[in-house]
This record gives structure tokens, C-alpha cells and sequence, in this order.
């Protein structure tokens, strides 16, 4: 199973800014001062293996859209924020305008969760077939509105594609596209859903959107079980825990500290920080996603958790 | 589990030790020992330091009980400080940014000289 992050931004999209990148490239040219780096090739390396990810590469800005990878031909997809432009272009470029078959699975409604639908390329061709998983009420209503008059100049009807919409049951197993999956009910204004996806015996947990206030035992025991012993957890972090449990409460989001507590927990192998926080550049990220790696050695007992902060283009392979 | 919460009075203030690890096992017991300090802890009448000198570690949830102490005394006009992180958990602190919305102090000394003039006098004479 592999998973590719097409979006891994919280509440809006966001493009670094000139001034960034003209902070990154003044650090890259003091870092290679003096080192002969005279041919792409020799550039090329020095940026991949020296320079620290934060100046040579960035988070990028898209929200959020991971796919999901499981060897069947289907594509298996969480989530259609803005990400899913790329994804949608990529599919088209790689396999053509038609015949393909897409599994959308979505935590909820809120607008940075759909609004790559519009710009999903493969909805308007004929030939393609689009099944969106969610477990709210209004699901297809919400998706309907924004391909409309005044909010979109291209009407849902325009579409080509054959687009289904279908409820699932929280706490249920479903058989979708070779995967098991089950969705569960997590803390966010209207409710979000997160989904664990099981196929040969590997595990992946998407669970973003989701606070956990952590006052009722109960619900930290499901939460744990429902992570247990993933090989990945896409988990929300875009807060502090300061910031989660006092100003920004009841905001709906969660932090890094809490991710690493809830994977050791459930002895998940892999924590990936998603959902960051639009204010925050790839400096900001780099270091959070250090000291988050810091707290999970610190308070380490038998089992290790390895972390990683998702980035747009970021691949794992479980 | 028991969480022991040995206190002790410093003219207006009173200081509370908690020990061990604050974690889901611990935070609510936590919580239930610190609640008669907050109780009576109010606006110029009354001050509580935590002391996690012997605190080896602390959870989310016992973070959480901070908060909510803190918040507690706030509403109450009540000064709240921590001080005595041991290394783990000054870097728990500073890793889950509580040492920016608690007022955390080095000491005990260094807690008691910014609430009150009196329990320092106190605390320099026990």
C-alpha cells in the first residue's frame, strides 16, 4: 500500500510568498558557497542531500487530498480539497481521458474538503466514474451548491462523468475498492469522520479535522483502538496543544503532542502531522515536525512511533 | 492509583507537590487533590504554585488539568504558577507551548519572589 499526499494544508490554501523564496534561495547560495557546484548534477545532489527540507523543498499549500495506493486499479481517495486538481490532471496525463474509476472517501462538508471538485478534471469527462463515501446527511447537497450559480459558473449537471453519491454508517465495515473500511465519528463543528482503510494486512488511519479533548476516557479508548496498531496515522495537528485545549477550543482541531500520545497508545507504527496551520511556513514546519520527533523519544517506552509531517507530493509506502 | 498531594502554606500562598507521572491513569486524581486548593484560592487574599519538582512526567490530559486550573483561578482573580520542570517535562512544556500560557518559574524561590512578597519572607524563614 503507498500513500501520496496531493493536499496536506488546514482551512484554506496558501502559495509561499516571494518573500520566502527569496529567503530560501539566499540560504541555499550562502550554503553553497565554495563548493563547486558547477553542473546540475552536482547541484542537484548538494540540494537533495544537504540542504535542510525546509529550504530546498517546501509543505506546499494545497488542502486537503490523499490518495491511497492499494494495487487494485481503482483510485482510492480521501478527501477533495484543492489538492485534487493535481491529482485529477496527473490521472489524466498518465491514463488518458476515460475509464477511470475513483473511491472518494470524505471526513466532511467544510469548504477546504471539497473545493478541489470543481477544478477534478475527470468529473467533466464522460467514461469516468466518480463514488463519494461520507457518512453526512447533506453530502451530494453540499457538493451540488458549490458547482453552482453564484458560488461556481460551471454547473454540477455539466459534469460527464457518472458521480454517485453514497452514505456510509459510522462504525461499520464496508468492502470498497479491495479495502476494509470502517469511519468513526470525530470532534468538529458539524462532525467529521475519520476512516481506517485495511487491506493484506496493512493499515492506514486518515483522521483529520478531529479534536480530542481527552475528558472522557471512553472516548479515548475508542479513539486508540481505532488507531491501533495502524502502520500510518494521518493525523490533525494543526494547533498547539496550549492553543487546542484553551483560545482555540472547540475550534475542532487538534496538535502534535496529542497525535504522539494516542499512537503510542495504540502501538501505530507511523505518525504523519497533516492539516497545518495556513499561517505557518515551511520553517515553522520543519521545526515542529522536530520537536514532535523530540517528544516521541522522550517519552518512548517499548514502542516507537516514527513521525513525519506531511508535505503535497509527499509518498510513503507501507 | 493514588496521586499523593502533599501542600504546604507560605503566609498567603499555598504550594502543592504533586508527584510521579500526570498521565490518563493519574490526571483525574490529579485534578481531585488540586481542586480544594483552587477552591479557596482567590483575588489578593490567596495565591497557589504548583511545584513539579517531582512530577517525571506529564501527559495531555494532565496538561489539560493545568489549563483548567488555570482558567479556574483566572476567573477567580487567583495567581496560578508552576515552577520545579524537571528536563522531560520543561521540554513537554515547551513542545505543547504550555510555557507560554502558564506562568512557569526555575524555583520554588523564583515562583514565591513573583506572587508574593509575604510567602517569599515565609519560605526564606521556614
Amino acid at each position: 500500500m503507498r500513500v501520496r499526499f496531493w493536499g496536506t494544508r488546514g482551512s484554506i490554501p496558501v502559495a509561499m510568498t516571494s518573500a520566502e523564496v527569496k529567503r530560501k534561495l539566499v540560504t541555499a547560495l550562502v550554503a553553497a558557497a565554495g563548493r563547486g557546484l558547477d553542473t546540475p548534477g552536482k547541484a542537484r545532489a548538494f540540494v537533495e542531500w544537504e540542504l535542510d527540507f525546509s529550504v530546498s523543498h517546501t509543505f506546499g499549500g494545497n488542502s486537503s487530498c490523499v490518495q491511497i495506493e492499494t494495487g487494485g486499479p481503482d483510485y482510492v481517495v480521501c478527501d477533495l480539497g484543492s489538492g485534487a486538481r493535481g491529482l485529477g490532471n496527473t490521472v489524466l496525463a498518465t491514463g488518458g481521458p476515460r475509464g477511470h474509476r475513483f473511491h472518494v472517501f470524505m471526513s466532511h462538508l467544510h469548504w477546504d474538503h471539497i473545493m478541489g471538485f470543481p477544478f477534478f478534471m475527470p468529473a467533466y469527462l464522460p467514461g469516468n466514474h466518480v463514488t463519494i463515501y461520507g457518512c453526512h446527511e447533506r453530502l451530494e447537497e453540499a457538493f451540488r451548491r458549490q458547482n453552482a450559480a453564484p458560488s461556481f459558473p460551471v454547473d454540477f449537471s455539466r459534469m460527464e462523468a457518472r458521480i454517485e453519491f453514497v452514505r456510509l454508517e459510522p462504525e461499520r465495515d464496508y468492502e470498497i475498492a479491495g479495502l476494509r473500511v470502517r469511519a468513526k465519528r470525530q470532534h468538529h463543528g458539524g462532525d467529521s469522520y475519520g476512516y481506517r482503510l485495511e487491506r493484506d494486512g496493512k493499515v492506514v488511519v486518515y483522521s483529520t479535522d478531529s479534536e480530542h479533548k481527552q475528558d472522557d476516557p471512553e472516548e479515548v479508548r475508542a479513539f486508540v483502538e481505532f488507531f491501533r496498531e495502524a502502520d500510518l496515522v494521518i493525523f490533525d495537528a494543526q494547533y498547539s496543544l496550549a492553543d487546542a485545549i484553551s483560545v482555540k477550543e472547540d475550534w475542532g482541531h487538534s496538535s502534535n503532542v496529542v497525535g504522539v500520545e494516542m499512537c503510542q497508545l495504540a502501538r501505530a507504527r507511523r505518525l504523519c502531522l497533516f492539516h497545518h496551520e495556513p499561517i505557518f511556513d515551511d520553517e515553522r514546519i520543519a521545526a515542529l515536525l522536530a520537536e514532535t520527533r523530540r517528544l516521541e523519544e522522550i517519552t518512548r517506552g517499548d514502542h516507537r512511533v516514527e513521525v513525519h509531517a506531511a508535505y503535497d507530493g509527499l509518498e510513503l509506502t507501507l | 492509583m493514588d496521586m499523593p498531594l502533599i501542600s504546604r502554606r507560605f503566609a498567603d500562598t499555598t504550594v502543592v507537590f504533586p508527584e510521579g507521572r500526570i498521565d490518563h491513569a493519574t490526571a483525574e486524581q490529579f485534578k481531585a487533590a488540586l481542586a480544594p486548593h483552587l477552591a479557596t484560592c482567590a483575588a489578593g487574599r490567596d495565591r497557589l504554585v504548583i511545584d513539579m519538582t517531582g512530577v517525571e512526567y506529564i501527559s495531555s490530559v494532565g496538561l489539560r488539568v493545568l489549563m483548567l486550573a488555570s482558567k479556574q483561578a483566572k476567573a477567580q482573580g487567583c495567581a496560578l504558577a508552576v515552577c520545579g520542570l524537571q528536563p522531560v517535562v520543561r521540554e513537554i512544556f515547551e513542545i505543547s507551548r504550555f510555557n507560554l500560557v502558564l506562568q512557569v518559574f526555575p524555583t520554588l524561590r523564583e515562583a514565591l519572589a513573583a506572587l508574593s512578597t509575604e510567602a517569599l519572607a515565609a519560605f526564606e524563614a521556614a
